[in-house]
């Protein structure tokens, strides 16, 4: 890096308030006399960097992440709080805004990768963040250097103080006006070495827990804006249907109904292509209005092209497909001829339904459009994304787009699609004003971007001696890359079957197709997308195999498994895959579930395993029936996912993502008849609750010293399988369409 | 034609009240004198911005929006503002005592129950009423906390839940001490 380019991106700010600021933001900024006026707001509504030092030592750093409910609004800080020496438990957080600024260069974002998404906060803040931190630090131990005199390696820092070689401590505060005029080093600081580390790998609890438990924390959902109107929109239940015809005289006679307008769904072209429902919006003064506005209309609906779609029919069309070619997504040795020499081929489908996410949060989203600017408040996932779709929609140019981001009630995929924001903004275009579009718990079960349905077939050839010699899997699912051009452009069965999973590598014949189904369900993203989508048939079909073979389920895949090495991983979390660390979270997982202990009473149990985004988890339930539920006795999960940042958000992750994956496993599945979604609430979207819940989760992270690979994602794929896996071992019925308890009581 | 929303948008049969109602919440008096079908969730979030209470589902099932009226949990989003009359309605915003959190509130933090955090007022809430009903809860008790999490913090909840009982056992006995050694 050069030395211009180093300060363009670590730079160093003194507010007029003496607060020293360190950020990734150019220099050219960087040291103007004149502040900024974003950066003095006497309330730090809007920060301009990473850290601030106040007068009284009290240490500001700025969150930048999507807090979904991941931690990152703590685990974040705790990379910069690290590096820069800063005491933990003086430490005070801030939600940054979105960073889109047009610098010298080119559009950049003054704070780096904002979006939650992937599992990647940590793997990119690890990188960035801990050298924003360390550049603080060393600018301060300048700073203090200048001040006594002395070499700069001769001073030590400790809990935002440098620390004299005689124990004289000074705090930062004192050195911060001073440190704000040293020109930052021209090469990367040295980071420290983990065992100097103070404050990662030590449990930090929720930095803002004391604002959610009074109340006080603000969702985005939580925004209100002198001036503006809420709306909410009847939409078309049929997939890209279209309005007919409207009787509005009713909803206008509402009080508090200011205007009723047609919302079209999005034009192939326009500005904004993806998923959009036709509708109806109703804006009035407040949101009980507009949903009394919205019951007060009378609407008929073209239902489009799809008003022969049902859940039955694409069962059919699954099915039939899987007679076809598909398209190979991995091809490794011979698998015909594998099956031409078997001895036994074993073959099983496996069935997975549409999802919802139902973030507790629904959509949302606060917009003000100006001739010149516009201001967005609500709850993201990718802030990008949604600055993209503002500008595309109302011509004005990103930076002159303010978005600020919120603690979000619940993410899962769900807001990485911005069809509310574009909503909002073509309503607030229509009404003139500014718009806080509200969304309810039935729009938001009818009209997500599901996890995709897929049917899937697995094959295994064994020979004589019940070695396994072949392995194919055909996937026939409605792609996540449809509809619209840049999706389409990609591989149809990616985020649905990924080349290099289990057990590719670890079978000397394999065939992995895709066989894509025409839909008219808008799909996205859905936590661990494809690894919640084929874990479940993978880890179920080897456990199959296990008992037609009458081996150990666990022996069995550390067998496959084979020595410790690592294989290519071209999917995202790759470009290794570690067999050793799959092995050893699986064995720890054994031991801790008691795995060859026999059980009694009706009791059974069941193991899985997978790879997910660069990180490892296995999970092991202990189960019986009672009556027609499940009750879980125990259950375990073991993740490997690189260093800890923060332990207990971590166990939080894993705890979570296990009690996600029970509950999606066991209740949830969205289907569709004539062309609609039928779901329209927790009744019959159902949700765990408490009583259906273990009472605890024992998770275990194996301690490693390997890079951190985050923890969002990884505690859910191997759920499923384990469970149905445990099922099978407590009932002999193996389910093989989820979810569980539906097909498990029909079977019974 | 079905229609998509009717159902969420139906309103709770309201008693027609005349004039504006008066109630008091965290300790203040209101008159609304604005929609008397408007349900109390709305009223606390849109009209008095304690947007503490969460809608969640607006037909009572996931439990987001719980508050106490009287003194018992109640789910806001299905109670008329008709019927709240001379009622007496607590919500997360009014259960601290200035700096001095409730014992719950605590306890959530002692064991960092959050995730995202949208449902922890309600579960709150809840808990502060089952707490009420019963001095020393079982297991089967906790579990009868219907209120949704999406994010799966269950299992913190049920230690929180235990956290608070001890909280507010040594607050009691920590409260006798004094009052023997005042006597």
């Amino acid at each position: 890096m050069t030395n211009l380019n180093r300060r363009q991106f670590i730079s160093v700010m003194l507010t007029a308030s003496g607060a020293l600021l360190v950020g990734l933001r150019p220099a050219v900024a960087a040291f103007q006399p004149k502040v900024p006026i974003d950066l003095l707001g006497e309330a730090l509504t809007s920060l301009g960097a990473f850290v601030r030092i106040e007068r009284n030592n009290r240490i500001v750093i700025g969150a930048r992440g999507c807090e979904i409910g991941q931690g990152v609004i703590t685990s974040l800080p705790m990379l910069i709080a690290e590096e820069l020496d800063a005491d933990w438990n003086r430490v005070r957080v801030e939600q940054l805004p979105y960073g889109y600024e047009i610098g010298p260069d080119g559009e950049t974002n003054r704070y780096g990768p904002q979006g939650a998404g992937g599992s990647t906060s940590i793997t990119d803040g690890w990188k960035d963040l801990r050298q924003a931190g360390a550049v603080a630090r060393w600018l301060l131990v300048e700073a203090a250097a200048q001040h006594w005199q002395l070499p700069h390696d001769r001073l030590a820092t400790e809990a935002s103080h440098v620390v004299h070689p005689d124990g004289t401590r000074m705090p930062y505060a004192e050195l911060a006006e001073r440190a704000a005029g040293i020109l930052p080093p021209p090469e990367p600081v040295a980071l420290k070495k983990p065992e100097q580390y103070r404050v990662i790998g030590k449990p930090a609890k929720t930095v803002d827990a004391r604002a959610i438990v009074t109340g006080r924390a603000s969702f985005g959902i939580d925004a209100y804006m002198g001036g503006a109107l809420t709306a909410v929109m009847l939409r078309c239940p049929h997939m890209d249907g279209s309005v007919d015809t409207i009787d509005d005289t009713q909803a206008r006679k509402i009080p508090g109904v200011r205007d009723v307008f047609v919302i079209d769904g999005p034009v192939p072209g326009s500005a904004f292509d993806t998923n959009l429902a036709a509708g109806v919006a109703v804006v009035a003064d407040d949101t009980w209005a507009a949903l009394k506005g919205r019951s007060a209309l009378k609407v008929t609906w073209k239902p489009g092209p799809w008003a022969q779609e049902s859940s039955a029919a694409l069962e059919a069309k699954a099915a039939e497909a899987l007679k076809g070619d598909g398209v190979s997504v991995r091809s490794d040795g011979d698998m015909a001829a594998a099956r031409k020499a078997a001895k036994r081929t074993l073959e099983a489908r496996y069935q997975v339904p549409f999802l919802a996410h139902a973030t507790m949060e629904p959509p949302h989203a606060l917009i003000k459009i100006e001739p010149d600017r516009a201001l967005f408040i609500g709850s993201l996932q990718s802030p990008g994304g949604a600055s993209t779709v503002i500008a595309n929609l109302t011509g004005l140019s990103r930076d002159k787009i303010e978005i600020r981001m919120t603690r979000a009630g619940g993410g899962f995929g769900r807001r990485l699609e911005n069809d509310y924001v574009a909503e909002a903004v073509m309503i607030a275009k229509k009404a003139g004003k500014p718009i806080k579009l509200m969304w309810t718990r039935d729009d938001d079960l009818r009209h997500d971007f599901y996890r995709p349905y897929g049917l899937h077939q697995l094959s295994a050839t064994l020979d004589r001696k019940n070695q396994l010699t072949g392995f194919a899997h055909l996937c026939a699912a409605t792609s996540m890359n449809y509809r619209i051009a840049r999706k389409k452009e990609r591989p149809p069965g990616q985020g649905c079957l990924e080349a290099d999973d289990f057990p590719a590598g670890l079978v000397p014949n394999l065939d992995k197709r895709f066989f894509s189904l025409e839909s008219g369900m808008p799909r996205g993203p859905w936590r661990a997308p494809l690894h919640t989508f084929h874990a479940f048939a993978v880890q179920s079909f080897i456990d199959e195999i296990a008992y037609e073979t009458k081996q150990d389920a666990v022996e069995l895949r550390l067998k496959l498994l084979g020595e410790a090495r690592e294989l290519d991983y071209q999917g995202h979390g790759g470009p290794k895959f570690d067999t050793g660390r799959l092995a050893a979270v699986l064995t720890r997982c054994a031991e801790a579930i008691e795995w060859k202990r026999r059980r009694s009473d009706g009791r059974g149990v069941g193991i899985a395993c997978h790879f997910t985004f660069g990180g490892y988890a296995a999970h092991a339930f202990e189960v019986s029936m009672d009556g027609r539920d499940l009750r879980i006795h125990r259950a375990i999960c073991v993740a490997d996912i690189g260093r800890v940042v923060n332990p207990l958000g971590v166990d939080a992750m894993m705890a979570g993502g296990t009690i996600d994956g029970i509950s999606t496993a066991l209740n949830l599945a969205i289907t569709v008849k004539d062309g609609q979604v039928q779901q329209s609430s927790f009744g019959d979207y159902a949700i765990g609750r408490m009583a259906q819940m273990p009472h605890e989760i024992e998770v275990i992270v194996l301690p490693s010293e390997r890079e951190p690979s985050g923890a969002g994602e990884m505690g859910i794929p191997s759920v499923a399988p384990a469970l149905a896996n445990a099922i099978y071992a407590a009932t002999t019925v193996r389910v093989r369409r989820l979810p569980l308890l539906a097909e498990l009581n029909r079977r019974l | 034609m079905p229609q998509a929303n009717a159902k969420i948008d139906k309103a709770p049969a309201a008693a027609v009240v005349p004039g504006p109602i008066e109630l008091t919440i965290n300790g203040e008096t209101f008159r609304h004198t604005g929609a008397p079908d408007m349900p109390l969730l709305w009223y606390l979030r849109d009209v008095l911005r304690l947007t503490g209470s969460k809608y969640g589902c607006g037909v009572g099932q996931c439990g987001a929006c719980t508050v106490h009226v009287d003194g018992k949990a109640q789910r806001s989003c299905l109670l008329p503002m008709s019927a709240l009359s001379g009622q007496t309605i607590t919500t997360i915003e009014g259960i601290a005592s200035g700096d001095d959190l409730h014992a719950v509130q605590q306890a959530w933090i002692d064991e960092d129950v959050p995730q995202c955090g949208y449902c922890q007022a309600g579960q709150i809430m809840a808990t502060v009423d089952l707490l009420k009903r019963k001095a020393q809860p079982s297991d089967a008790d906790i579990s009868q906390l219907t209120n949704l999490c999406r994010c799966g913090t269950y299992p913190r909840i049920r230690k929180a839940v235990k956290r608070a009982l001890q909280l507010m056992a040594e607050a009691k006995a920590a409260e006798e001490k004094a009052a023997e050694a005042k006597s």
